[in-house]
């Protein structure tokens, strides 16, 4: 580990904050029992209500009822959850029809392609090229075998926010029902189901300075949903398999250290980074510039390569990510940028930041000078960029 | 640290060396497009004489392996003469390096093709291309591997979208199995048409496509 890393990759995973690792600790050495009803024994009984009160806790942070809300092991199985879930209950009932769009994470992305290959139709809804939905596209393309909606909250790497309220009333309207991955925006971008039509909602304690390994999905009361794991009958015999306490424990304290003062703080400080690295020539900004997350800044350089500059910035002590193919496992540009109309090009040069509680704002005038100098020094290699 | 580079990669992505433009070359090439991804221009100097490669040049717009293999090669070419520049090849190239990731043998071997195309470059500037053979469907396909598909940055062939080649009498017919309004139809039409038109015995090159 080098002396001074400076980790700006907070929307892969985050840094456990040691006030979370100390709530969960009883669960793991003291109250280690595995939750019982009111009838077992001491220890699983105070299990059981340590469970309870994190489910009650979670459920609350979005306005829902404690019944609402489930553990999963984090927003990849939710989002699997709740798709085929729904594909699951719905299919034969109902209809045959999903719509969700072409820049969703991958557990949404690929649980669609799955679904598609057991003969599902899925359609996409159009995109600006900020990545908003276009909700006339979703009036014209949503039909009465509609069975689910899916689009996410934010977006993974441009930080785009869709308008969950007005897509949900279209939705509904219509007769279908809504998930959304809320996995990037939760809980920095406040929800609440009381108001937001939206049926199911895929979050995870990982990106907010939680463990790894725990996640939830809020169900909405009386959302047919088909059991997803067979074991005993926990989490409302939906999901069976015995109750990771501990992660439940650390994900709701997690939740309730992340203030509105702290999302405040990494606002200012995505605010200065944009600015910061808007100033390098022949930038540009990925997303939208207000509909934005939080804590999200991505940036196309034109005529640099991604996986270079990564590797530059990793040698200086950083870590960022780039939505360039050659950084991919699979040598595939990013989805998203192209999914917004963007081209190769663009993903290639692409750059995201996200910020996390242990940021600093010399953290921004760091980076934001280490990626000037290191896009200047390979445009001075690029064959691209320089007038004849 | 378990990156994927070796030292010697490292070293030379950091400090590539002969980096840059010579102003007035003998020969230049340049392989990839912005549009794919990678791209390396490679410049050479060459002794009328001799035929030795007496400088050369690259610029890289690509991931470290590409930089690394174009600075490397750069290093094997000079002081040889073209003859012997021309069989170098990418195996010496990341042998030379110690070895390179196998998924990033694309993004190296445009590298080695760069300076190819500069070597063929003089020598068709200088009229050293001696024998000529006529061009077949397997030359056309041949050269069809380094035109990308920028949706994902492999290549026309690797991604199977070459549907049929056809040629008589100097008319080549190319099918790319891809919607004619595809938001790439234009720019893999230009890369076909470049890489295909200046072979010696091809009057026309057209794109068709037929998805």
């Amino acid at each position: 580990m080098r002396e001074h890393f400076i980790y700006l990759d907070n929307a892969a995973a985050t840094r456990l904050d040691e006030r979370v690792l100390e709530a969960m600790r009883p669960y793991l050495f003291d109250t280690y029992a595995v939750a019982t009803s009111q009838f077992g024994y001491s220890l699983g009984i105070d299990a059981k209500d340590a469970l309870d009160a994190a489910r009650a806790s979670l459920a609350a942070s979005l306005g829902a009822g404690a019944e609402e809300f489930i553990f999963t092991s984090g927003d990849a199985e939710s989002s699997n959850m709740a798709l085929k879930g729904v594909a699951a209950a719905l299919g034969e009932k109902k209809g045959r029809h999903m719509i969700t769009t072409a820049i969703e994470d991958f557990p949404v992305l690929y649980s669609a392609r799955t679904l598609q290959r057991q003969g599902f139709e899925i359609s996409q809804v159009r995109l600006d090229e900020t990545g908003r939905v276009d909700l006339d596209h979703l009036r014209e393309i949503i039909r009465p075998d509609t069975i689910l909606v899916s689009i996410q909250a934010a977006n993974q790497e441009i930080g785009t926010l869709q308008d969950l309220d007005a897509i949900g009333a279209i939705v509904h309207e219509r007769g279908a029902l809504f998930h959304t991955d809320a996995s990037h925006a939760y809980p920095r971008v406040p929800m609440d189901v009381r108001r937001t039509p939206v049926d199911l909602i895929s979050v995870t304690a990982h990106l907010v300075h939680g463990p790894k390994g725990v996640g939830g999905l809020y169900i909405r009361q009386g959302t047919p949903l088909a059991k997803w794991m067979d074991g005993g009958f926990q989490e409302f015999n939906l999901r069976g398999g015995i109750e990771n306490i501990p992660g439940a424990v650390g994900f709701a304290k997690a939740v309730e250290l992340a203030t509105p003062e702290e999302t405040a703080r990494l606002r200012a400080l995505r605010d200065r980074a944009i600015a910061r690295l808007l100033e390098i020539p022949q930038a540009r900004l990925n997303g939208h510039p207000l509909h934005r997350l939080p804590h999200n800044a991505n940036v196309s350089f034109r005529f640099v390569e991604g996986e270079s500059v990564l590797l530059h910035l990793d040698l200086r002590g950083f870590a960022i990510s780039t939505g360039s193919a050659c950084f991919s496992r699979s040598l595939e540009g990013s989805h998203v940028i192209l999914g917004i109309g963007g081209n190769h090009e663009r993903a290639h040069g692409s750059v995201r930041l996200t910020f996390g509680r242990y940021n600093q704002d010399e953290d921004v005038d760091a980076v934001a000078d280490a990626l000037a100098e290191v896009v200047a020094a390979l445009r001075k290699i690029s064959p691209l960029g320089k007038e004849e | 640290m378990p990156l994927p580079y070796s030292e010697i990669v490292m070293e030379h992505f950091q400090n590539p060396r002969n980096v840059g433009r010579i102003e007035d070359p003998d020969a230049k090439a340049v392989e990839g497009s912005p549009a794919c991804g990678d791209m390396v221009a490679v410049y050479l100097k060459v002794d009328e004489e001799t035929h030795a490669i007496t400088d050369i040049k690259f610029e890289s717009y690509g991931c470290a392996s590409n930089i690394a293999t174009g600075s490397i090669i750069t290093e094997l070419a000079k002081g040889k003469t073209i003859e012997e520049a021309k069989e170098i090849t990418w195996q010496q190239a990341s042998e030379a390096l110690g070895g390179l990731p196998p998924i990033k043998t694309h993004c190296s071997v445009l590298a080695v093709d760069g300076l190819r195309a500069a070597i063929q470059n003089y020598e068709e500037r200088h009229g050293l291309v001696q024998e000529r053979t006529p061009t077949d469907e397997e030359e056309i396909r041949r050269r069809l591997k380094h035109v990308m598909n920028p949706m994902v940055g492999l290549d026309l062939i690797r991604t199977k979208l070459v549907r049929e080649v056809t040629l008589h009498e100097g008319q080549v017919r190319i099918a790319i199995a891809l919607p004619p309004d595809h938001q790439f139809a234009n720019n893999i039409r230009e890369e076909i048409v470049e890489k295909i038109e200046p072979l010696w015995d091809v009057d026309h090159v057209e794109v068709e496509f037929v998805a």
